[in-house]
């Protein structure tokens, strides 16, 4: 919960508002920072699915009980 | 005409594609409406995809940042990088735990259930319908008008273009014969396939038209400064509250079919993991041909959506543009193929079946039902496009608006045990009621209120409706809580 809200913070990135130098003179810091924020989405996600994934579902703890 | 012949190749291929997945449909009506519970980790990531990125992804997204520049980026994409895999991750695998269990196939089934009431059944049908058809129209629309402007440049239809009316048509037809034949397994086959194909045509197209600028840095030394920055096009707090607006992939039913349709728990690891890199892929490369374009081309703001077009148009070949058309062809046709399967599947389930009786009805026969209901729903949207105007564009934004106002209701229902029947029609009413007062105080355009995105208010009025009212009437049955929370009645 809390890396979900740092990251929900960082997207935030006021610091870049006005800034428009560019990454290796090809893209806009801005746009580089949010393409590598979405990277980190990503390993967030990887890491969340590793350590609080919810295993009772993948055991069956659902069983069939059409209605 | 090289450009046509692209366009008529890509759609004959989608009807190949639609045979061969027709021939592992097991013709049982479980497999037409959820593919027999079957779709792998990668078909579902593909079709999650495919189903949540329209034709804005690759259009829209350019032109937005030619007028806006690369805030834009942080708006839509990252956001929604964030969200919908948080939505993907908690409302999805639980929906699909629940769908697996109780037998849902649509999520007026699963509310009936959660909360036994007809009323809010009733309720949430014409406003989930009455939120996908104009959706399904931009589609179609933004179809028929795309392949107009591309083909208005050749000899063949030179001035006018092919008409909209006949390019819907083509469309319509492909699609309902795909899933005609293979339903909802070949949708997800499609959606993978349309998938790959705008990803991979966006990505060529961006190197194309970066050679002929004269490489990535000459094309954004000449873009217009302003469009390198967020500052003066786009405040901290429209930034910050368009955070609510993916919340809408919460409550979207087609993407509730969609996650129905997974193999297993494990399957969704895969989409909630790859799918912002997903999104990075597609958007990158579009805000920068957006960012370029501001410097190479004099558009007028109110054309911006042409930009994708005329970059293309300019800077490549007629090859080119129409492999640019048919991955936008992709884009729209990967969201419409579920759009139509889940209307037809809420009218067969949540009126025809109930009213007839399930028990009643042969598996056969709610197969035929199926099939002619997902025709009506396609033909009815049809009959709608020819008569439409394109101020339906505006209510773009505010479908995916009203979508995320009743994400309250979703998330409570699967996480407060308090909630209640009265506490979720409250909340839907109060999403229905803030969207249409604000709706019909806007310019029809994405607007903003006290500087934040409309969006924000809906959210907050349904939260509220949701909790004080659940707070101030009965609290639900033990028997009935026991169903949806059983580890926590347990312990």
């Amino acid at each position: 919960m809390l890396l979900a809200l740092v990251l929900t913070i960082l997207h935030q990135d006021f610091w870049n508002w006005d800034d428009p130098s560019l990454v290796f003179d090809v893209i806009p810091i801005g746009l580089f920072y949010h393409a590598s924020y979405s990277i980190v989405v990503a390993l967030f996600w990887l890491w969340v699915v590793r350590v609080a994934w919810p295993s009772e579902l993948d055991e069956g703890g659902h069983e069939e009980e059409h209605s | 005409m090289i450009t046509l012949v692209i366009i008529l190749v890509y759609l004959c291929a989608l009807l190949g594609l639609g045979v061969i997945s027709a021939a592992r449909f097991r013709k049982t009506s479980d497999d037409f409406f959820l593919a027999s519970r079957s779709i792998g980790p990668f078909l579902l990531l593909m079709s999650l995809f495919g189903t949540t990125m329209t034709a804005f992804a690759l259009v829209g997204s350019t032109g937005k940042a030619y007028n806006q520049g690369i805030g834009v980026y942080g708006l839509m994409a990252s956001w929604s990088g964030l969200v919908h895999s948080a939505v993907f991750f908690l409302v999805g695998l639980k929906l699909w735990g629940l769908g697996k269990k109780y037998g849902y196939v649509t999520q007026t089934q699963f509310f009936r259930d959660r909360f036994g009431s007809e009323l809010l059944g009733k309720i949430l049908f014409p406003i989930l319908v009455a939120l996908v058809v104009p959706y399904l129209l931009i589609g179609l629309m933004g179809a028929g008008i795309t392949v107009q402007a591309v083909t208005a440049k050749s000899e063949a239809f030179a001035p006018n273009g092919i008409p909209p009316w006949l390019t819907s048509a083509v469309i319509c037809a492909v699609v309902y014969t795909y899933v005609f034949f293979g339903g909802l397994r070949a949708a997800a086959w499609a959606n993978a396939f349309q998938t790959l194909v705008f990803m991979v045509v966006g990505v060529i197209a961006f190197a194309v038209i970066a050679d002929a600028l004269g490489g990535m840095e000459a094309a954004i030394a000449n873009a217009k400064p302003e469009r390198l920055v967020r500052e003066g096009t786009i405040s901290q707090l429209h930034f910050a509250s368009y955070v609510f607006i993916p919340l809408s992939v919460g409550m979207f039913p087609h993407l509730f079919q969609h996650w129905l349709t997974a193999r297993s728990a494990k399957t969704f690891k895969t989409p909630v993991v790859l799918h912002p890199v997903l999104i990075m892929v597609v958007w990158v490369p579009c805000i920068l041909i957006g960012i370029w374009a501001s410097g190479a081309l004099s558009v007028p703001p109110e054309k911006a959506n042409a930009v994708l077009g005329i970059m293309v148009g300019k800077f490549t070949t007629p090859m080119m543009s129409g492999l640019v058309t048919a991955g936008i062809l992709a884009a729209i046709m990967s969201s419409l193929d579920s759009q139509f399967l889940c209307l037809g599947t809420m009218f067969s389930h949540d009126v025809v079946f109930r009213m007839k009786g399930q028990a009643d009805l042969s598996d056969q026969r709610k197969l035929v039902l199926a099939r002619l209901f997902v025709g009506l729903v396609v033909l009815v949207t049809f009959l709608l496009s020819l008569v439409a105007t394109r101020s339906i564009f505006d209510l773009g934004v505010w479908c995916f608006s009203g979508f995320a106002g009743l994400f309250p209701v979703v998330l409570s229902a699967l996480y407060w045990k308090r909630t209640t029947a009265a506490g979720a029609i409250a909340g839907v009413l109060a999403a229905a009621l803030v969207w249409v007062v604000l709706f019909a105080q806007s310019t029809g355009k994405e607007s903003l209120l006290l500087g934040m995105m409309p969006v924000s208010f809906i959210v907050a009025a349904s939260t509220f409706a949701v909790v004080v009212v659940s707070l101030f009437t009965k609290p639900p049955a033990q028997e009935r809580l026991a169903r949806f929370f059983p580890s926590e009645n347990q312990s």
